[in-house]
């Protein structure tokens, strides 16, 4: 392993990680849920008939606007960050289902399991968590040491 | 329009503006964390370890609370298992995310950036979620 030097943003990547941890604690606070948007995802996708259900609907629909809405607010103020997508159509396609389908048997990814499960010293969490980890550094090092791609 | 949609709308507004910021809404960045036998970047390692300093001592306080501020239950997960369904959802997921770099998240904010492949990423996403939904009802 050598560490790319050039690549490392510690600080945006510290302040960015401080935002999401506010926005996660300000949902679980002031709304009382977790903010897992392949579960939020998954409620809208699979819409239940119940009227329990059907109530969750309004604030996760509210929750999936403010994620599209970021970077119009943000293109006010300042220039966007780069956002480099190489993968090809085909593999985005794969990429998508197996993130879908991946996420809704684990209850859970990045920002469910992840931040607000470690943050809630979930052992489930922690095992989903490095189980994904393992996936994307396995992936990775196949794709581009092994294949080359 | 009431309170709660506000709230959740700040929430991920908020969420939307740290990826961002974080370097998360960029995939070739994330595939740069994942890449730990090539030239690594630490950079993603901080964002997690930031987002849980801040959400450690609020779950913490929010799991000894009652009642949300905005009135409601809070609901916090009550699952324990260890079970073979999040192992290898998450491992799907984890390929998932080292074939594109985009998780969930990402794959939202990076298409409200409009940028056509993390909407292919999502539209496949969804799809993804409505396969999980038809093969759970298949089997109860």
């Amino acid at each position: 392993m050598t560490i790319d030097w050039n690549a490392f943003t510690p600080i945006s990547a510290l302040a960015g990680g401080v935002l999401i941890g506010l926005a996660s604690a300000w949902l679980i606070l002031a709304n009382g849920r977790i903010a897992g948007i392949s579960g939020i995802l998954g409620g809208l996708v699979n819409r239940e008939r119940g009227p329990q259900e059907r109530r969750n609907h309004g604030w996760q629909l509210a929750f999936i606007l403010g994620l599209l809405a970021g970077p119009g607010v943000w293109a006010l103020f300042y220039v966007l960050p780069p956002i480099e997508i190489n993968a090809s159509y085909p593999v985005l396609v794969a990429a998508g289902l197996l993130v879908g389908l991946g996420t809704r048997y684990a209850a859970g990814c990045t920002s469910g399991h992840g931040v607000c499960g470690l943050s809630r010293l979930s052992p489930r969490s922690l095992a989903a968590t490095l189980t994904f980890m393992c996936g994307g550094f396995a992936t990775v090092f196949i794709a581009r040491h092994l294949l080359g791609a | 329009m009431n309170r709660v949609t506000v709230s959740a709308f700040a929430s991920g507004l908020i969420f939307s503006v740290g990826l961002l910021l974080s370097g998360m809404a960029n995939p070739e960045k994330v595939l740069g964390f994942l890449d730990l036998f090539g030239a690594w970047d630490p950079s993603l390692a901080l964002v997690m370890g930031g987002a849980i300093a801040v959400g450690l001592p609020v779950f913490t306080l929010a799991r000894k609370r009652e009642r949300a501020l905005l009135g409601g239950e809070i609901h916090l997960p009550t699952k324990r298992s260890l079970d073979r369904r999040l192992v290898l959802g998450s491992l799907a997921f984890g390929v998932g995310w080292g074939l594109a770099g985009f998780c969930p998240g990402p794959g939202i904010v990076a298409t409200g950036a409009l940028q056509p492949g993390a909407a292919v990423f999502v539209l496949a996403m969804l799809a993804g979620m409505f396969f999980f939904r038809i093969l759970e009802q298949r089997t109860h």
